[in-house]
This record gives C-alpha cells, structure tokens and sequence, in this order.
C-alpha cells in the first residue's frame, strides 16, 4: 500500500517524536494501521500526548507554560486516558502502548489527586483554625498527658524530699553545676538573677530551640510504640522539674523558681504536653482501634498528630525566644509570671476556645 | 529483562496493588522494592550530609571573611554580632536539613525527594485519595526513631561499660523499627502506617510506534515483495507471551536477534523463510498473530502462552488479563 519512505519517516519520528511530540506522529493516519487496536490507539494519541504534556509541565513545576485551556481540560484528559486504558486491558496485546497507558494514567492521577494545597495556603489554614481543631481533637490524650506530668513532677518532688540522693540521678549533671541539695540561698538566687548583661543570647535561642524541638518529635514519634515510651518520657522530664522545685522551696525561693520557669516554660511544657499528647494518641489508637482497622486507624491519628507536631515546633520557637530574651530582660518575679501567665492564657484561648466565624466554619465542614 | 511480561514473574506479582481511584477506575501500582527505597534514603542522606558541610563551609568562611577568630564572639562589638547571626544561620540551617528536607520534596508535585526521583519511586496515599500535607508531616517525623535513635544507641553501646547492654538492648528494641518494612506485606515503614501512605514506583515511559503500521504488517514485503499469509494452525502455535516477546524484539531492531527468533519460529511452524528479509516476515507473523489473538479476546478467550490449549477458556478476559 506505500513505499518505503513512510516506514522510515515513521521510525525517525518515533524516535524523534518523543522530544518534539505532536505534530510528525499525528501524520500516521489510523486507517494505515492493520489492526484494530492499533487503530483504537491511533484516534487516541493525540489526547494522551496532550495529557502527558501538561502532566510534564506539572511536574517540573513549570505552571506558566500550562494554557488555561489546559488547565480546564486535564480531568476530563485524565479520564479520556483511565477509560483508554480500560478498553486497551480488554482488547490490545501492545505491551508497550498499555504499559504507555498505565503510567500516563498513574502520573495524571497523582496530579489530579496530589497535594493541592501548597505548603503556603496550608499553613494559612493551619493557623487560621486547623491546629486548634486537632488540639481539640486529641482531648482525652491531652488529659492522659497532663495527669502524667503532674503525677511525674509529684514523683521528683517526693522522691527528692524523701532522700535527697534522687537528686543526682533526675537532674542531669550539665544542668545541675551549682544547683544542688545544700546549695545556699545566695547561689540559688544567683542563678534566677542578674544574668541579663550574659551575651549571645539569640544563639542561646537558636540553639535551645533546635534541642527541645528534637526532643519534643521524638516523644512524639515514641507514641508509635503504643505510647508508652512517650507517658517515660514525659515522666522523667517532669520528675527533673520536681525535683528543681523541692531544692528552691527548700531556701524559700519557690515563687521565684516558678517566675524563673513561667516566662517560658508556660509555652514549653505546653507544647510538650501536647507533644506527648500527639504521641499517646497514636499510640492508643493503634492499641484501641475500635470499628476501624488497626491500618485506618493509625493514619487517621497520625494525620491529626501531625498537625500538633507543626504547632508544637512553632510554640517551641516561640519558648526559645523567651526563654532567652524576655526572662534574661525581666529582672524580677511579678513581670517574669506576668509574661508566663499572659502566655498560657494566650495559647489556651488561640487552640481551646477561639474558633473561626461560625459561618465560615460551614463552608469546611 | 524486558521480555518477561509483568503478568508472569512472581517477583512483580506480589508487589502489584490495585487501586481504586475515586471516579471508580482501576489503577495498577507496583510497590517498590526495598532494596531501591534504601538506595534512594541512602543518596538523600548523602545529599543531606553534603548540604550540611557545604553550609558549615561556606558560613565558616565568611566568618573568616569578617576577621575574627571564635573567641572574640562574645565581645559586644558588632563583629560579634555578625559572627552570632552566623551561628544562628548555622544552627536553623542544619534544623532545617534534618526536618524539612524530605517535607519540601514530597510535598512537591513529584511526590519524591530527589533521592526518591533517581530511584524511580514515589509517595503515595494508600487510600487512593489525595496525599495529604498532613500525611507527608506524620510520615518524615517518624523518621527520628527510625535513623536518630538507632545512631544514639549505637553510639552508646560502643562505648563500653554499664552503658553498653543498656545501649544494645536499646538497639534491638530499635531495630524493630528500623526492619519494620521486611516485616509486613506492603513493604510500610512506621512512618507510612502512622501517615497511611505507601511508597509506589512511578514508572514513566514514552509511547512507542505502533507495530501495524509497518508495509509489511498488511503488505508485501519492501525487499522482496512476498506477502506472507499465515494459517490457522501455524497461528495457534503462539500465544500472549510469544506474541509480547517479539514486539520487544521488533522494537529493539537487533538483525542477529531477528534473525534467531524468525528461525524459532520457522522451525516451530514449519517454515522455510530465506535469508535477509526476517523483519518484514515477523512484522507480518506479530501482526497476524495479534489480530488472531486480540480477536479471540474479544470473544472472552484467551491463551496465555504457546503451552495453553488452542480455545481454551482462561476465565473471563478481564481477570487473566490482570491476574
């Protein structure tokens, strides 16, 4: 029916037409084809080249060569080329041309189904309600988390009272350089005051930021093995807190501790309260799973998780930011507690009780 | 490699999932194997890593640029404050490297870190729905027990003493962890299961020439001019997976490998094809056998190989073609 030329200006174009696709290969016309499968595929090309096109351009993240056109044509493209591949399953043995369809396919439904939201507009919404709700939503784990903290930090305490030798093994030594059972007033007042003239300060931030903030993702991570490494975790933290209490209170410097500890640690141990929270709640959900399957789940605890884990490491940069600047600045107990104490009521009416308008919050819903 | 067909080897069978999509269309994924997952971690890390010390690097030199050694630091003057906003860069750098790196890449519209995109892999949600920035945060944050901890307690039992069984019971409590995926079928890390997410390949592929557009394929021969007309007997002495290994032999284009597979199949046919014009003798063997077969499928029977018996039914078109 032709003559040679055709054949190879079909060969160079197939190799050729996957850097310039278009035009040379649509010349092939579908009824040169002797098969009918060929044929089925020869009327489809054009749009699956068109679909591989703008799934291309997607990928590199080149979204300003894509036409509005484009744009608006990709779902029904997508499905023009999943319902392609259907009918070729069924009646084409071209091994390439269906493993072509399959990956066209999968690579346009990731793009239709990827993440739609860039990681800008989500964090619009995830401070504009979104964390609030999923601290909201761990509640019950949140309590779990509070009760062991306060149950640890009565440990340290007794612990300590009963035999003041506990202190060594809750305190860390690096921490504890002058701080120790028999210490007098004077250099336990010392180490509360009078450091604001200390330098490198913003470092100090930085640094105590990125320490707590891996701390804090590993309780939280601990909660996969179902939250009983994070509740260690949170108890051996709060039995070291209890036990700086019970040294100060010894000297009577108790109020002056807590100023000292409030400027940040209201934020702080808020945001590892609720780290350990995120952790428990993983883990109980995959201790408890209930009507769901232990798979189902896991992943819906952990996406909710996750959302506090975001939140937590921003409360923990805002503690460092605290911790070394407004408690080095503030001198004295009342501003320290009233710094500490604005915050916590901050953070408790920003995730417990402020919620986006009511009208708008049906529009998610 | 190529010539055996997805359907047949064991190998890729256990790794395929099908997946429903949302409109109800049935997507085939291949899980990657554990072996190109560790490759792709290790190359991240190893980007990771570079970054890292190329960052130390360069901040270490401005800082010589501003002309102070490091214990001057603390002095209040303004060089001090310069080389503090360089450590603080410093610090918030490496934060970043350690947590962000994989969030950035798998949240893009590739789904993989670049690692991930050399291994030819990719993040997906395993619920067929949207992969979730939620899900992308749960899945990296996980990775802290999975590579730090087992570094902490290595580290802690090499060191001898009261620490070290503490630290190599630790590591075995670890290494639960870290084995996790050899341990379950859908080759999940903790951090998938926590994320509902599992790691698919992403296979991208070009469209190729189709086959029947060949002269030969309803023709006669360009060099000869013969027009080879098969029977019905010497048709059924092939199926599917004959029929698929020499389209990968027509396109590769190899003379001597054309060579030896049309005399394969003169043998078996009882053919005798003279020298030096097998491609226009298999365009039109490929051709006329895929028209006898595809029309067999259409009638809902299929023969899988040149073992199957002639007609004979292999369930429904739809489950042999998948299964």
């Amino acid at each position: 029916m032709t003559d040679a030329s055709p054949s190879f200006s079909q060969r160079v174009s197939s190799r050729v037409g996957g850097w310039f696709t278009g035009a040379p290969e649509q010349a092939v016309a579908a009824e040169a084809a002797a098969l009918r499968s060929d044929r089925f595929r020869l009327e489809r090309e054009g749009e699956w080249k068109r679909l591989d096109r703008i799934v291309t351009a997607i990928e590199r993240g080149r979204l300003r060569r894509i036409t509005d056109d484009d744009v608006l044509a990709l779902p029904a493209l997508y499905r023009t080329a999943a319902s392609s591949l259907a009918i070729a399953r069924d009646n084409s043995l071209d091994r390439a041309t269906l493993a072509y369809l399959e990956s066209l396919t999968q690579r346009a439904w990731f793009q239709v189904y990827g993440p739609r939201a860039s990681l800008w507009s989500w964090l619009r919404g995830f401070l504009g309600g979104g964390w609030g709700a999923a601290v909201r939503g761990i509640w019950p784990d949140i309590l779990i988390a509070l009760a062991t903290m306060v149950a640890g930090t009565v440990v340290g305490w007794v612990l300590v009272s009963s035999d003041p030798n506990w202190y060594y093994s809750l305190v860390p030594g690096g921490l504890a350089d002058e701080r120790v059972p028999g210490a007098t007033r004077a250099v336990l007042q010392k180490t509360l005051f009078g450091n604001q003239d200390e330098d490198g300060l913003s470092v100090f931030a930085a640094f105590l930021f990125s320490n707590n903030a891996q701390v804090s993702i590993m309780a939280f991570a601990l909660g996969f093995a179902f939250g009983l490494p994070s509740l260690m975790l949170l108890v051996q933290n709060t039995a070291t807190l209890g036990a700086l209490l019970w040294l100060y209170n010894g000297q009577g410097l108790l109020p002056d501790l807590i100023g000292w500890l409030a400027v940040h640690g209201t934020t702080e141990l808020f945001a590892i309260l609720l780290a350990g929270a995120a952790g428990i709640h993983i883990g109980r959900s995959m201790a408890f799973p209930g009507e769901a399957s232990l798979l189902q789940s896991a992943a819906a605890a952990g996406r909710r998780a996750a959302v506090v884990m975001t939140g937590v490491v921003l409360m923990l940069v805002v503690a460092a930011l605290l911790e070394s600047f407004a408690r080095q600045l503030i001198n004295n107990t009342g501003g320290r507690l009233a710094v500490g104490g604005f915050m916590l009521v901050f953070w408790i009416a920003y995730l417990f009780t402020w919620r986006r308008g009511r009208s708008s919050a049906t529009g998610s819903g | 490699m190529a010539t055996r067909p997805l359907r047949r080897g064991p190998a890729t069978d256990d790794r395929r999932r099908l997946l429903v999509t949302p409109e109800g269309i049935t997507l085939a994924l291949t899980l990657a194997t554990r072996g190109s997952r560790a490759g792709a971690l290790l190359l991240d890390l190893v980007i990771i890593v570079a970054s890292m010390i190329a960052t130390t690097l360069a901040l270490l030199w401005i800082a010589g640029g501003v002309g102070v050694s490091l214990d001057k630091a603390a002095a209040n003057s303004a060089t001090g404050h310069a080389l503090q906003f360089l450590a603080i860069c410093w610090i918030i750098a490496l934060f970043l490297y350690r947590n962000a790196y994989f969030l950035f890449f798998e949240l893009g519209p590739r789904g993989a870190t670049p690692g991930k995109r050399a291994a030819g892999i990719r993040v997906a949600a395993r619920d067929g729905g949207r992969l979730t920035t939620e899900a992308v945060i749960a899945r990296n944050i996980i990775r802290d027990i999975e590579l730090f901890m087992p570094v902490l307690f290595l580290s802690s039992a090499s060191q001898g003493g009261d620490m070290a069984l503490a630290g190599w019971a630790g590591l075995a409590w670890v290494a639960v962890f870290v084995l996790f995926p050899c341990f379950n079928r859908d080759r999940l890390r903790c951090g998938d299961i926590i994320a509902g997410t599992w790691v698919v390949e992403a296979p991208r592929r070009k469209l190729e020439q189709a086959m029947s557009v060949a002269p030969a394929s309803a023709g006669a021969s360009v060099q000869t001019g013969t027009t080879y007309r098969f029977g019905e007997p010497e048709l059924a002495a092939y199926g599917e997976y004959e029929l698929q290994v020499l389209e990968q032999v027509l396109r590769e284009n190899r003379p001597e490998a054309m060579r030896e597979v049309a005399a394969t199949i003169c043998r078996k046919i009882g053919w005798d094809v003279g020298q030096g014009d097998e491609r226009a003798f298999l365009d039109a063997y490929y051709t006329q056998l895929r028209a006898r077969l595809e029309r067999g499928m259409r009638f809902g029977q299929r023969k899988a190989d040149k073992y199957a018996g002639s007609g004979k039914h292999t369930g429904s078109g739809k489950n042999a073609g998948e299964g």
